[in-house]
């Protein structure tokens, strides 16, 4: 009996290792491990054997079936592997074709600038304060020490709706919305950005909307070197490191001693071309010490505060950083525009 | 302004300092030069010569053959110019010049006959034809008879000079002159200023007085006017150095007195007036407003209405003259001219800049008048156009002049302190710096210690405080001298407000589902003014909002829409076949609601998008679908999701909406925007194929939000879904049978969501099936089914009561 089951392992073994399909597997589990199979016909003689053999055939005999059993689960994974490699073969796509296009929207490019000058000075202590688009005459001239009839408030500039109300030609009546807020009380650093109009005819350099922004600092002791310094780190990190500054006196009434400021020219780097007309500068933005009498009618006593003010047009930033050549192109929404200068 | 270099230099000694470093440093200064132009260049072997003889070439009909002396010897030249002739003093390039664009002169032979030289134009020295007499630009150059035979014609046509565009602005008056400039520079280059001559030397025995006198009736708006008269005046072409400095200056010479009141006017800033002493009718000048529709003829030959708010300068019956302005025909100096009456003011600025608004008469004179004049140059320019006068008009100056003065001559004192000059600046400036700066302004000062007391020249009207007297000291300290620093102040945080963080996610919220921001125009025109304005904002019966003096009326009235706006957006590039758009933006929209607007508007901010072509584009899978009406939904609802906001839609009809395909979008029983299909005929009129917008009440969303969202536990129990699919009338809302489960159902019915939608051939005509997915969940313990069930019963009944809706088995 013992070298029956011997054979039979031997067998049975042989016929597994040569299945090629799941079903032949099943066969020979039939064949040998079922209620007909080989090792239960094998069983069946056991009664002739004297009562020391039948536990240790009955041993070889669980033994055997073990070795086939685990064989034939064994052999079955093996198959199994190969039928799904067969399987995911014949699944195989074409990569190359274009995937389902997710549809991404963005920013306009105005705004993206803006925020990033909003970025810029949140990270220095700033706020963000906001106004009316319709302002008054008092809020848009008179208290930034522009009177009426001051010869640098050119009527023609504005669009007026009444004698009193007009479109504000800056964002410069939010300066004196916030210091009158604050009621004099209080130092304070603020940047403030917006739309604002003028009355010109559109073309490629002039547009009657555009985006401003600006900012303004009242404190005790500001000095005009503080200016100097902030807008030195604000326009290193705005267009380079490797920007040169410079600043040179001008006029605004608001401001005293007024100031702008210049970058070199990235074109032609200093050299001269003619974006920039040759100079080597382009003007960036204007600014200055904040004049006493703007402060006085903010309700900021002159004699115990001074401040410091600045203003640009990020229009004029978008064209000199990325090229833009008409500023009609930020109001006309192309599509190809926009995406342009979208980038994440 | 523009500024020869060559006429500058009369009166600063400039050295070598070349114009490009002279004008980097007066910008660096504070004037801005905007550009530098040279009118010509140096040339060599180009000189004067005279044409003895002009014959007809023998073999051309159109040259003339010449005999032209220059000095050392007679060439015979060829010359195809049709203005030249013999006996014209000419400039001649001799053979061996080279003139502008490498162009050699040689001897030649011309149609047989030998020409040695040529006989040039200005055009061909290189000069642009702004700086070129209006006689001489078609044709040869012709110097007037002084002109020195064989001299080089560099220096006498000025061909050197570099002429500098100025920006002055408004405080900078006086920068508005040769002299205010001649001081300014000055300053930067620590250099002295020479004054021009002022001398009169006739030794008339009559006197100004006995020809006129001056009467002024508006003494507030004019303090200052002199009345000078010179007989025996020669009118003829002014002298070419006086014409040289007119032309880089950009004023065309006319004659010697014109040039002359002119030259004085850019040498001191002061505008002067000539009048023809004979044709002024009177011998009394009076200085008057102007009568209500009055009338004068300006010299530009125009009839001029006026008003009380002109100041006319008259002859004692009517206007002569537009005071500042423009002079009128009637007195003007011509070639007949003997005797002037010459005119030096001092007119109220104001008044000025009022009469150039209402005529549109801007000049040289109008805008120094309307900056301000130094009143210390006044009648100072008066004698110095007498001295011109004298010397290149034959004139003969009467004694002393007529005049009015109620001008104040007094001196601003301003006070400054070293320490505070140091302390506003950051700097570290020394007494001695700030009193060389100001000897350098030629402000004139006492000085004690570290404070310095200034008397301010009147010809700076701009400095009267303190920090006009910091900005002197710190550009010519140079600003690039000053330290960077950073403000010492309290740190403050910075950051968004709650609105202004807000609006950035709902900006990211709209720009990650697939939209692209837009920037439109707030102004619109009066089609568009009111369209597509939402309806709780058309409530209000708002009045849109009209510019007084608009510039097109496509930008005239304030806009109650973003829509108008984006739906030109969308147009636009439909008409380039950019096809498939999605476009948002965020902004303001303006509501008045008064008749005749006193206050401001109402500025709500929105948030609107419009969409048109395709939304899902996936060619080569076949699924392309265009955006519907429930793409801008689901975006809608995702944005109010976002904000865990709730919100309700409810069918309605808007003007330029589509009437079936149009929800207001309602929170807490309040319309706060709308959204739907643009209607067809409105999307045809665009151009436009079908397109869906929304518009949004940011405010309304504002006021609602919450900044910190209320922590919910999740639920530890199982939950249990059911499905139910209703058989319903066809006009019955979905939405409705919806939000009815969901208040039945309360407190255990968690959500209702809608998975099946079926209308056709299954079902009656008329009917329609709607299938609800319920989730039921008890947060406190596992929900038993007789619970559900119960719940689910009592669904069942009441849809079948109040919407007579039965179960689809």
């Amino acid at each position: 009996m013992k070298e029956q089951l011997e054979t039979i392992q031997q067998e049975a073994l042989a016929k597994i290792e040569d299945a090629e399909e799941m079903n032949s597997l099943q066969d020979i589990r039939v064949a040998y491990l079922g209620k007909k199979g080989s090792i239960t016909k094998v069983l069946k003689g056991m009664g002739k054997l004297s009562p020391e053999e039948r536990p240790v055939i009955g041993e070889m005999a669980n033994k055997v079936r073990n070795i086939i059993t685990g064989a034939i689960e064994e052999k079955s994974a093996e198959l199994e592997e190969i039928a799904l490699h067969e399987q995911l073969e014949t699944e195989a796509i074409d990569v190359t074709l274009p995937g389902r296009k997710v549809n991404v929207g963005g920013p306009h490019l105005l705004t993206s600038i803006v925020e990033e000058i909003e970025d810029l000075f949140i990270g220095m202590g700033y706020e963000i304060k906001e106004g009316p688009e319709v302002e008054t005459d008092y809020y848009n001239f008179e208290a930034l020490n522009l009177p009426k009839d001051h010869p640098a408030r050119d009527m023609q500039d504005s669009f007026y709706i009444t004698n009193e109300l007009l479109l504000r030609t800056h964002t410069s009546p939010v300066q004196a919305r916030t210091m009158e807020a604050y009621n004099g009380e209080r130092p304070f650093k603020m940047i403030c950005p917006g739309k604002v109009y003028r009355r010109d005819s559109d073309d490629a350099t002039h547009s009657h909307q555009f985006t401003q922004i600006e900012g303004l600092l009242v404190d005790k002791n500001v000095r005009m070197s503080d200016l100097k310094g902030t807008l030195d780190k604000f326009a290193k990190q705005m267009f380079g490191e490797d920007r040169e500054i410079r600043l040179r006196p001008s006029y605004f009434p608001f401001t005293e001693p007024s100031v702008e400021m210049d970058i070199s020219c990235k074109v032609c780097n200093g050299e001269g071309c003619s974006v920039c007309k040759g100079t080597g500068w382009i003007e960036i933005l204007g600014g200055g010490m904040v004049h006493p009498k703007v402060l006085e009618m903010g309700g900021y006593d002159p004699k115990i505060y001074s401040g410091f003010a600045f203003g640009m047009g990020p229009e004029r930033i978008a064209m000199l950083k990325y090229g833009v050549n008409d500023i009609r192109s930020f109001y006309t929404n192309d599509i190809r525009f926009l995406k342009q200068y979208h980038h994440a | 302004m523009y500024v020869s270099y060559n006429w500058l230099n009369n009166y600063v000694d400039l050295g070598d300092i070349s114009p490009e470093e002279l004008a980097e440093r007066i910008t660096k200064s504070g004037i801005e030069v905007e550009g530098i132009e040279y009118v010509g260049e140096k040339v060599n072997d180009v000189v004067v010569g005279q044409v003895l003889t002009c014959e007809q070439h023998p073999n051309a009909d159109k040259l003339n053959l010449c005999q032209v002396d220059v000095g050392t010897e007679t060439l015979q030249i060829i010359c195809g110019a049709p203005n030249v002739a013999a006996g014209q003093k000419v400039v001649v390039a001799k053979p061996g010049a080279v003139l502008p664009g490498n162009f050699k002169i040689k001897k030649v032979k011309l149609r047989g006959v030998e020409s040695n030289g040529m006989i040039c134009s200005l055009q061909e020295l290189g000069v642009k034809e702004k700086f070129i007499p209006q006689e001489f630009v078609d044709g040869i150059y012709v110097f007037q008879n002084d002109a020195e035979i064989g001299k080089n014609v560099t220096d006498l046509l000025n061909l050197n000079d570099a002429v500098f565009e100025l920006d002055i602005l408004a405080n900078r008056a006086d920068a508005l002159s040769m002299i205010g400039m001649a001081n300014e520079v000055a300053a930067i280059l620590d250099e002295q200023v020479t004054y021009p001559d002022e001398t009169i030397e006739s030794n008339e025995s009559e006197r100004a007085e006995d020809y006129v006198s001056v009467e002024v009736a508006a003494q507030d708006l004019n303090k200052y006017y002199g009345a000078f008269i010179i007989k025996d005046v020669v009118i003829k072409p002014s002298p070419l150095w006086m014409q040289n400095a007119l032309l880089a200056a950009g004023i065309r010479p006319i004659n010697n007195v014109v040039d002359i009141t002119n030259y004085v006017l850019l040498e001191y800033g002061q505008p002067l007036h000539a009048f023809d002493y004979d044709r002024f009718a009177s011998n009394k000048v009076l200085i008057r407003r102007a009568d209500e529709g009055e009338e004068i003829i300006t010299l530009d030959g125009q009839t001029r209405k006026l008003t009380p708010e002109n100041l006319v300068i008259t002859n004692g019956m009517e206007p002569t003259a537009l005071a500042g302005v423009m002079g009128g025909l009637d007195s003007e100096v011509t070639e007949e001219t003997s005797t002037i009456l010459l005119e030096a003011a001092y007119f109220d600025g104001t008044t000025v800049r009022r009469t150039v608004k209402q005529t549109g008469l801007r000049s040289e004179s109008s805008t120094r008048f309307e900056k301000g004049v130094d009143p210390n140059r006044v009648r100072k320019a008066g004698e110095r156009a007498c001295h011109l006068f004298e010397k290149y008009a034959n004139g003969n100056v009467l004694q002393g002049l007529s005049e009015y003065d109620g001008l104040d001559y007094a001196e601003k004192t301003v006070v400054i302190e070293t320490g505070h000059v140091n302390e506003r600046l950051g700097s570290a400036i020394k007494d001695e710096e700030i009193a060389s700066i100001l000897r350098r302004l030629q402000f004139e000062f006492e000085q004690d210690g570290s404070t310095f007391t200034i008397q301010v020249p009147t010809r700076r009207q701009d400095i009267t405080i303190f920090e006009d007297m910091l900005e002197e000291v710190a550009r010519i300290y140079g600003y690039d001298n000053l330290p960077y620093t950073l403000p010492e102040g309290d740190g403050q945080v910075g950051g968004l407000n709650r609105e202004q963080q807000l609006r950035r996610n709902i900006k990211s919220f709209l720009e990650g589902v697939g939209l692209m921001e837009n920037r439109t125009y707030s102004l619109t025109d009066e089609h568009n003014s009111e369209r597509l304005c939402s309806p709780e904002i058309m409530a209000k019966s708002p009045v849109p909002v009209a510019l007084a003096r608009p510039m097109s009326e496509e930008h005239k009235y304030l806009r109650l829409s973003l829509l108008p706006g984006l739906l030109q957006s969308l147009t636009y590039n439909q008409a380039r076949n950019q096809a498939n758009i999605a476009y948002y933006e965020i902004g303001s929209i303006f509501v008045s609601t008064e008749e005749k607007i006193t206050k401001q508007p109402e500025e709500t901010l929105r948030a609107a998008g419009a969409l048109t072509g395709n939304w899902v584009d996936h060619p080569w899978q076949g699924e392309v679908k265009p955006v519907d009406f429930y793409v801008v939904k689901g975006i809608v609802e995702g944005l109010f999701d976002q904000l865990k906001l709730s919100v309700q839609f409810e069918q309605t009809k808007l003007q330029d909406m589509h009437p079936g395909r149009t929800a207001l979008i309602k929170r807490n029983d309040q319309v706060i925007g709308f959204l739907g299909q643009l209607h067809p005929l409105l999307a045809k009129r665009l151009d436009l194929k079908e397109t869906y917008v929304f518009d949004i009440n940011l405010d309304a969303v504002f006021a609602d939000y919450e900044n910190e969202p209320s922590f919910a536990e999740i639920p530890k129990y199982p939950a249990i879904a059911r499905d139910i699919a209703f058989i319903l009338d066809q006009d019955v809302l979905a939405g409705n049978i919806q939000a009815r489960i969901a208040e039945i159902g309360a407190p255990l019915v968690k959500s209702v969501a809608i998975f099946d939608v079926y209308e056709g051939e299954h079902l009656e005509a008329g009917k329609k099936s709607i299938a609800y997915h319920l989730i039921y969940q008890d947060p406190e313990k596992t929900l038993k089914d007789e619970e559900v069930e119960a719940s689910y019963q009592e669904i069942v009944k009441t849809i079948a009561d109040e919407f007579n809706g039965y179960v689809r088995s």
